[in-house]
């Protein structure tokens, strides 16, 4: 089609720059467009194949495909000791990237120390610590054993777990319950208060809903995800929902098979703990992007995690690598009595429901919590809309009603982040910098950049 | 002392109830607050901040909660700007999920269907990586972003030819396309004459002056400033030509820029014969000879291209225009002569503050050839003569000619035909110099750029001539007006605004220059 074809076509316009160019198209009656650019980050150059000549676009919608068609289920619980494969005696595992007992934060050495009390390794809290400078346990993250945790994440090996199973694969991911709020382990709370929580979470949730889930046979986790989500959850910051459909669920089962007391017991403590589904919801969305990871030049995250000290992300194409920066502290809105000050950096392998499209990118179905930045409803369509311009694909499964059922963003590129400068949002509780006091705040916080930089360098050695 | 409020039965989401108190915290006198509802929970909250009063104790988890600790004696009613608050959160406006600005460029083309042209305006080091985007969206491309390297113009331009895409840039600050004023350009009326110009000034002078004189354009297509260069090979001003050629309305040719490297010229030249389609160029101080020899009509200013595009398009001859234009120069030097008197003896030079590039360049050459007093200085001498560059871009010597819009007076300031405050102290230096005769200026009018440049202008001109008759000394302020009626500014407004400030106003930079020259000469 030849230049002069143009002439005397009508001109629709997009403009990528001065905003006085989009109003001076708009006054002559012109179609136009503005583009709300930035640049790119530092060290970006367009890469299409490896050097092996692999298509990365098509490796990248391979990897979508595959996470979209996974289909977690709750098939049943286990002690960790048990049922992790590689459970070692002395491992606690921990969210986030690799860390040592001398870089970990205030909360993560807290959950530590109330763990290995917990476990009989150490009598005081105290002795707990020097035994922990003093490397008498392993530590590892969560996400080396097909886990993931909330918070600190930290799991011993008498926890009890859930098992999600993705049965379109095979592939098995594990989580702990979730304690609930305020003074509990995964917020670095030890104490006696804190260890009878737990010991009840063992001795009796743990086999109470055991024996439910050998009633009621698997639970569809991404069924009740898609269900919550059209009711105002998005399973990373809001699990209100969620956690209401899985009582209902259970309810029947739980008075057949347990007693009067303990069926109590269980119903009054999911309904206190708005948070319940959430550790179902992580292991869910890990059980779904497992199968993605290996795939030679899939240029998309499969993991985002933060241990309190360090933000860490991994790629596809590297399965066993981490690319990390030092955690960011949150911008939020503070609970009564707190302020940033306060304020742990970001912790916790919760991100990885962000990883799996859910979380901030699925906050258009989730108005009411953007009200944590002070928007209006309408920045949480617009924080989902962002996230669709660094992805690979979308969602089937979790739609968003007020996008006109759309699927949620899936599969963050790492190229795209770097073309476009836009770093992934993530929605997310807030944890105090001292161990044991609980949660602060909650806010909107960007992935860091520095991850997505030093993990494209390494994609580009692949590549040019 | 903590303000306690029960409020029943009304339910509000946690998420608000943050925003709230956050609210409250704002209030002057307020220490600390909390608005919850009255969970078990929510109360541990509260007693840890030392909030949790008998009454709040006693609230059930279907209440709600405000409870604000106040300073000493303060008067604050906690409980009244929290109901204000809490209404404030209802928000009544129906904000609509109306699609926000697209982050990137494929995301645009997303949004808009049929996207045919990008208008790319970024940093520098940026905009060659979004004009390409761009090309390969099969979108035309117009550059208005400078400070792109030369290799990636070559690319840009070679894969746009191509693809058969225009790309007009980088550093193109103009271009009219089916009648659409793109970046700084002027709203024309449609006719035979097509465009191309290497020059943004120099093409907003043609167009404007053209419908002016009622004749319209099909196409006015920048090609930014270096396409005519050596290394660039002038891809854009080939393309261009050749489309217009093809193209069905365009029945004149005209071409504008600063003298080509002479194997780009002669590349130029040779394509006007694959049609027969009159061509009037203009290579702004180049050889007429070699023009005509190619079968062109040469122009040796930015007006008497026009004269000549607009005497072709109506079927006259060009020696029309010609003659025309001889007999203006005629009128010219009597109104010089008449101009003369009312300066004084030590008032010698010209002084021209120029915002289009082009006009400065042009009135360098007229004058050049006109003044016997010594040759004018200029920060953008032509040819880059280094003998006439000025030693101090802010210090004029004899005749100087100034571009305001090079760099040394852009760098972290807007362009001078967005804002005039640099030429404006300009205007009062030059004047309060006993030397200065000729203060010159153009005004450059169009979509883009300064609501008001005579306006602003005028601000200064008056200001100068106050202090003037103080000294009791008139210096004699001529100019131009770039613009037709149908820009924002209206050509016709802004003359007048500069005629009753006492501005000598002439209908181009070539008239006006020749009468400066003519005055001083």
């Amino acid at each position: 089609m030849a230049i002069q074809n143009l002439f005397g076509q009508s001109l629709k316009a997009v403009n990528v720059g001065l905003e006085s160019f989009t109003e001076s198209l708009r006054d002559q009656g012109v179609e136009a467009i503005h583009v709300d650019w930035r640049p790119p980050l530092e060290g970006y150059v367009e890469i299409t194949h490896t050097k092996s000549g692999v298509d990365i676009d098509a490796a990248n919608a391979e990897a979508v495909t595959r996470i979209r068609s996974g289909r977690p289920l709750l098939v049943g619980m286990g002690v960790a000791r048990d049922v992790i494969p590689g459970y070692g005696e002395r491992l606690i595992l921990h969210a986030g990237p690799p860390v040592t007992w001398e870089r970990m934060c205030g909360p993560t050495r807290g959950a530590v120390m109330g763990a290995a009390v917990y476990e009989g390794w150490a009598s005081t809290y105290e002795e707990a610590a020097e035994m922990a400078a003093a490397g008498a346990f392993d530590f590892a993250p969560c996400h080396h054993f097909h886990t993931v945790g909330p918070m600190a994440g930290i799991v011993s090996p008498s926890m009890p777990v859930f098992i999600v199973q993705n049965e379109t694969f095979g592939n098995r991911t594990y989580g702990t319950q979730n304690e609930g709020l305020g003074r509990v382990l995964r917020y670095g709370a030890y104490g006696d208060e804190v260890l009878a929580h737990l010991k009840w979470m063992e001795t009796t949730l743990y086999p109470a809903l055991k024996a439910v889930l050998r009633a009621t046979g698997p639970i569809d986790l991404r069924s009740l995800l898609a269900q919550a989500l059209h009711m105002g959850d998005e399973g990373h910051n809001r699990n209100r929902a969620a956690t209401s459909l899985l009582i209902r669920q259970l309810a029947p089962a739980l008075i057949e098979t347990a007693t009067k007391k303990v069926a109590v017991e269980v119903l009054k403590f999911i309904d206190s703990n708005d948070h319940f589904f959430l550790n179902l919801s992580m292991a869910a969305i890990k059980a779904m992007l497992e199968p993605a990871e290996g795939i030679e030049g899939c240029t998309l995250v499969t993991v985002m995690a933060r241990n309190g000290t360090e933000f860490g992300i991994r790629v596809a194409s590297m399965p066993e690598q981490w690319f990390t920066a030092p955690a960011p502290v949150v911008q939020g809105l503070w609970l009564p009595g707190y302020t940033a000050d306060d304020a742990n950096p970001d912790i916790g392998d919760s991100s990885i429901t962000e990883t799996g499209g859910l979380g901030g990118f699925a906050m258009a179905a989730a108005p009411a919590i953007v009200r944590f930045v002070g928007g209006s409803s309408a920045l949480a369509l617009q924080v989902t809309q962002e996230m669709y311009q660094i992805t690979a694909g979308e969602h089937e499964s979790f739609t968003v009603p007020a996008l006109n059922f759309r699927g949620t963003p899936l599969g963050i590129d790492v190229r795209k982040v770097m073309a476009t400068g836009i770093l992934p949002f993530i929605n997310t509780g807030i944890a105090h910098k001292k161990p044991g006091v609980g949660m602060v705040g909650a806010g909107l916080v960007r992935a860091p950049r520095q991850c997505f930089e030093e993990a494209f360098k390494q994609i580009a050695k692949g590549a040019l | 002392m903590i303000q306690t409020t029960i409020k029943s039965g009304e339910y509000y989401d946690s998420v608000t109830l943050l925003q709230v108190a956050q609210g409250l915290l704002k209030v002057h006198g307020v220490e600390d607050a909390a608005v919850v509802m009255g969970t078990p929970a929510n109360k541990g909250i509260l007693k840890d901040a030392g909030l949790l009063t008998p009454e709040a104790e006693a609230a059930s988890a279907d209440d709600l909660i405000i409870a604000a600790r106040i300073a000493g004696k303060a008067k604050v009613d906690a409980a009244a700007r929290a109901g204000e608050l809490l209404k404030a959160s209802r928000t009544s406006k129906a904000e609509s999920g109306t699609e926000p600005p697209p982050k990137t460029l494929s995301a645009a083309v997303q949004q808009l269907a049929g996207a045919n042209i990008a208008l790319v305006s970024v940093a520098g080091r940026y905009a060659a990586g979004v004009a390409r985007d761009a090309l390969n969206q099969g979108m035309h491309v117009f550059l208005f972003s400078d400070n792109v390297s030369v290799e990636d113009e070559i690319a840009l331009k070679t894969t746009g030819r191509e693809k058969e895409l225009l790309v007009m840039g980088p550093d193109a600050g103009t271009a009219i396309l089916n009648g659409v004023a793109l970046g700084f350009a002027n709203a024309v009326i449609p006719g035979p004459v097509g465009v191309v110009a290497a020059s943004g000034t120099g093409l907003q002078a043609v167009t404007s002056q053209l419908t002016r004189m009622g004749v319209g354009i099909t196409q006015a297509i920048g090609t930014g400033g270096r396409d005519l260069s050596e290394a660039v090979g002038g891809i854009m001003m080939l393309e261009g030509l050749k489309a217009l050629q093809a193209d069905p309305a365009t029945e004149v040719l005209l071409l504008v820029s600063k003298p080509p490297a002479p194997t780009v010229a002669e590349k130029v030249l040779k394509q006007l014969k694959a049609s027969d389609k009159p061509a009037v160029v203009c290579f702004l101080g180049g050889k007429a000879k070699v023009i005509r020899e190619a079968g062109g009509i040469p122009a040796r200013t930015l007006e008497e291209a026009a004269h000549l595009a607009a005497a072709l398009a109506r079927g006259k001859s060009p020696d029309e225009a010609l003659k025309s234009l001889r007999s203006q120069r005629r009128e010219l030097k009597k109104l010089a002569k008449k101009l003369v008197g009312r300066l004084r003896m030590r008032q010698n030079y010209f002084r021209g503050l120029f915002s289009g590039g082009t006009f400065c360049y042009e009135s360098q050459l007229i004058l050049n050839k006109i003044l016997d007093k010594g040759k004018i200085v200029s920060n953008a001498p032509v040819k880059k003569k280094k003998k006439y560059k000025m030693a101090d871009a802010n210090q004029s010597v004899g005749h100087t000619a100034v571009d305001l819009g090079e760099d040394e007076f852009t760098v972290g300031r807007l362009h001078p035909m967005l804002d005039p405050t640099l030429r404006n102290r300009r205007i009062l230096h030059e004047a309060k110099d006993p030397e200065t005769a000729i203060i010159f200026l153009d005004i450059v009018l169009g979509y883009g750029v300064h609501p008001d440049p005579a306006g602003a202008a005028v601000e200064a001109i008056r200001e100068a001539q106050a202090w003037l008759k103080k000294e009791r000394r008139e210096v004699l302020f001529i100019a131009s007006v770039c613009g037709t009626e149908g820009d924002p500014q209206n050509v016709l407004a802004q003359e007048a605004t500069l005629r009753e400030a006492g501005v000598i106003v002439l209908e181009s930079n070539a008239a006006a220059t020749r009468l400066a020259g003519y005055i001083l000469g």
